[in-house]
């Protein structure tokens, strides 16, 4: 905080904000007596797990909570002395945008696709400028500068689908920067993007709350952004602020039990500095059983195209490959971190390992080569190798009961009987921390930990020897994520697992892996094992991805 | 049990299943309730003038007009019109399942054989189909029945089509195949309850409409054969004397109207119901 905010008055300010929510059963709070300032030209980073209401805080703020479901209760949200909660909705209109913007998480969805960007970009400056036709058009033009697009004149004439993910932003950025708004919301604004574009929006956001004198209110679940980028800390749980204050102090003392938890759920990069394997978790102090010098998977020289099928009436569609010239091993009980940023090729990597979508090249999986082999003579391979994927909610059926969907690969495999199913299924559930009535529910009656935690069940159901883990934390927060981990590091050492761990998380990698291969466009860029490659990282591109991932800690800021 | 149990606390779905119990009762009860012949052409069922008698009196819902008593033609009739209703419609969401889920999932040449036949069927006009395929069979009620299936499955296959297309994309799906499951078991155990839905809104939807295409058919002398009577060949046999005698077309209409709403009725309750995904919530 500067000395200016504490003399000049705050430019927006909510003070004992209720938000309700409207249910079958009647109102229930979602945001609970909250106050906050924001001073000028401060970053404010509200930062919380999911359902904490920082969403609803900001939608609070700008006038959109959806009418037939959230209503504000009680309380004040005022800029510069406006009263903003009892605005008309024409009123309102005015102002967002105009004195209030916002940056969404998801820069595709948040573009109209059918409008060219210069359309988009001068729609939202007339509208709130009036100015017209070629004076818009050169402010569109400068916006787009001010936010480092390449080639700007040529990108107003271009469609959303033609950007990638950052340029995508940084037209959301412009939009939100064009008609200079005293308060930018940014809602995950980079939750969305690859660590490298997270860095350059990160800092470009940095830049721009100086040229344009806006200040900020910056979403986050993720404490390294916090770290990177507050002045001060809101932290939110449940609808409650438990506490804020500056960020220094706040990383360095926190006051509430729940801040601490938070700060210390979150992996930093370097934590594992100097050791060779993942940390062990089981209280058992035998060490690992010793190692079989088999490896459990063998990928030699694995390539993957797509687009090979052929059109009905339309002929050959352009091949395109995705995956090139992939080799590695992994030996039983270890993992492999598989890490890159999106369309690396990691995830069709790990498909293509177990069969799941036509390649070339080798695949061994515990002595078979899968290369060539048929649905049913796949199924004694699958016994081995199985997969947990990304978004736990999308990955289980959700008209099939839990318990079913846990006993459902001894079905297909023909393996038990109805009663000895039921015991596996409660022993399973057990073994992720289930209770065994988990088996009746549906999963939508889960949290997303919990639904992971199912996913694993039913991957271990077969007893495999080799998982492999698709972004497998990417989607839970950071508390529930470091226990999934740690409950996948346990299954590991007593089960004599061997993981191939696809992320894109660096700190994820660093925390699990034995070995790590680095990937960029469809190729291996770096391997060895995880000390080497994290402490001594010989690819220039390894490099950037690690030095672009955020630290947690507001006193070891880079420079922007 | 459950599925009843639940229907009961709604009351829009209660009032859905008491009508559509009650019509059914009627239908299959027709004979003991019927107070004359449906086919009977009465002397008392006509005024001195020879024109239908209204409702009241000596006949309930008054009489047609050829004097036959309408109350015991509607009896009757909702024994056909159910039929075609329930029995034709359930033939066309049951062929519309098959071959939207077979393209869906199958994709390739075969999938799109299967489609660009559903489109070519969609273009042809249905009612066009439906003479030619009556005039050269024998027009039964059970012919009705088949034509009125044949017309109807291919909206049902184009939006299944769509959504096991959806569907087969979806990350449970590759799940399924990461454990080894099968076509059988895919389709089956992972896709074709998640299309219930759909195929429960379908198939109360086409009830009205294949009713009221049944009628259409009889008007044009292919469907139901008189005597025997339908709820639509009631309407349509009468439309010219709605200005004398309106009630020969209200009371009908009404009743299909009602009849159609409460299959409605029951199907969205059921539909609801049978969703595991609504289970624990409002």
């Amino acid at each position: 905080m500067t000395v200016s905010a504490l003399v000049t008055p705050p430019v927006l300010t909510v003070d004992r904000l209720c938000v309700d929510a409207r249910t079958p059963e009647g109102l229930r709070r979602v945001i609970d007596d909250i106050s906050f300032a924001l001073a000028v030209g401060e970053t404010l980073c509200i930062a919380g797990e999911s359902g904490s209401g920082k969403s609803v805080t900001s939608l609070a703020i700008m006038g959109l909570l959806p009418k037939a479901s959230l209503q504000i209760a009680a309380g004040s949200i005022s800029l510069q002395g406006r009263e903003l909660s009892r605005l008309s909705n024409s009123a309102m209109r005015s102002v967002r945008g105009g004195d209030i913007a916002m940056v969404f998480q998801e820069p595709m969805t948040s573009l109209n696709p059918v409008m060219s960007i210069g359309t988009q970009l001068t729609e939202a400056i007339r509208e709130h400028q009036g100015s017209e036709g070629k004076s818009a058009e050169a402010v569109a033009l400068r916006m787009l500068d001010a936010v480092e697009m390449t080639e700007p004149a040529r990108r107003l004439k271009q469609f959303p689908h033609e950007l990638s993910g950052g340029m995508r932003q940084r037209v959301m950025i412009a939009m939100a920067l064009s008609c200079r708004p005293k308060v930018l919301i940014a809602d995950e604004p980079t939750t969305a993007l690859d660590v490298t574009v997270q860095a350059q929006i990160l800092k470009l956001i940095n830049g721009l709350k100086r040229e344009f004198g806006a200040s900020i209110i910056l979403i986050t679940h993720d404490m390294g952004v916090v770290a990177q980028m507050a002045d001060r800390v809101v932290i939110m749980q449940s609808g409650r602020i438990i506490e804020q204050g500056d960020v220094v102090p706040l990383f360095n003392a926190p006051r509430e039990r729940y801040t601490r938890e938070l700060l210390a759920a979150v992996p930093r990069l370097g934590a594992h500095a100097g050791t060779d394997g993942p940390p062990r978790v089981s209280p058992q102090t035998a060490p690992n059983p010793p190692l079989d010098p088999q490896p459990i998977l063998t990928v030699q020289k694995l390539a993957v195209t797509y687009g090979r099928a052929t059109g009905w009436l339309f002929g050959k569609t352009p091949s395109l490959p995705v995956v090139s010239d992939v080799s590695f091993e992994i030996l039983p009980g270890q993992t492999l971190g598989l890490v890159g940023e999106s369309g690396s090729g990691k995830s069709t990597t790990g498909k293509a390992v177990l069969g799941l979508i036509p390649l070339d090249g080798n695949v061994v999986i515990d002595g078979r080569n899968i290369g060539g082999l048929s649905q049913r003579q796949m199924r004694p391979v699958r016994r081995c190798a199985q997969m947990i994927f990304q978004d736990p909610y999308a990955s289980l059926d959700p008209r099939m009961a839990v318990g079913a969907a846990i006993a459902e690969p001894l079905i297909i495999h023909g393996l038990a009987n109805k009663g000895e199913r039921d015991d596996r299924v409660a022993e399973l559930l057990r073994r992720v921390g289930l209770p065994p009535e988990a088996a009746s529910r549906y999963p939508h009656e889960f949290s997303g930990g919990q639904r992971q935690r199912i996913c694993i069940a039913r991957a271990l159901t077969l007893g495999p020897k080799l998982i492999v883990a698709d972004e497998s934390v990417a989607a839970l927060d950071v508390s529930v994520r470091g226990r999934v981990l740690d409950l996948m590091l346990e299954l590991q050492e007593t089960m004599g697992l061997a993981y191939l761990l696809i992320s894109h998380d660096m700190a994820v990698i660093e925390r699990m892996s034995h070995n790590v291969a680095v990937m960029r466009s469809g190729r291996i860029v770096e391997m060895g094992s995880r000390r080497a490659v994290f402490e001594d990282p010989q690819d220039a591109y390894t490099r950037a991805l690690m030095k672009a991932v955020p630290i947690p800690d507001p006193e070891r800021r880079q420079a922007s | 049990m459950r599925v009843l149990k639940m229907m009961v606390r709604q009351p829009a779905a209660l009032f859905g299943l008491f009508i559509v119990v009650l019509v059914m009762a009627l239908a299959v009860a027709a004979p003991l309730i019927a107070p004359y012949s449906p086919d009977e052409q009465m002397f008392d069922g006509l005024t001195l003038e020879g024109a239908p008698m209204p409702p009241g009196g000596q006949f309930l819902l008054g009489t047609d007009t050829l004097g036959r008593d309408l109350f015991s033609r509607l009896l009757y009739g909702a024994r056909t019109s159910l039929l075609i209703g329930l029995v034709a419609n359930g033939i066309a969401v049951s062929i519309g399942l098959l071959i939207g889920i077979l393209a869906g999932y199958l994709r390739g040449i075969f999938g799109n054989i299967l489609m660009r036949f559903t489109d070519l069927m969609m273009a042809f006009p249905a009612l066009l189909l439906a003479i030619v395929l009556a005039a050269l069979l024998r027009p039964s009620l059970w012919i009705v029945a088949m034509v009125i299936a044949l017309v109807n499955w291919v909206q049902v296959a184009r939006i299944v089509y769509t959504e096991t297309r959806g569907l087969v994309e979806r990350d449970f799906i590759l799940a399924e195949r990461s454990l080894g499951a099968g076509h059988v078991r895919i389709l089956f155990h992972h896709i074709l309850p998640h299309l219930m839905p759909t195929a429960i809104v379908w198939g109360t939807l086409g009830i009205a409409t294949t009713v009221l295409l049944e009628a259409t058919l009889s008007f044009l002398g292919i469907g139901v054969q008189p005597p025997q009577p339908s709820w639509g060949n009631i309407i349509f046999e009468s439309q010219s004397y709605f200005q004398a005698a309106p009630w020969l077309v209200f009371i009908p209409g009404a009743i299909i109207l009602l009849t159609a709403l409460s299959f409605n009725l029951v199907g969205d309750a059921l539909r609801d119901i049978l969703d595991p995904t609504q289970r624990g919530r409002g």
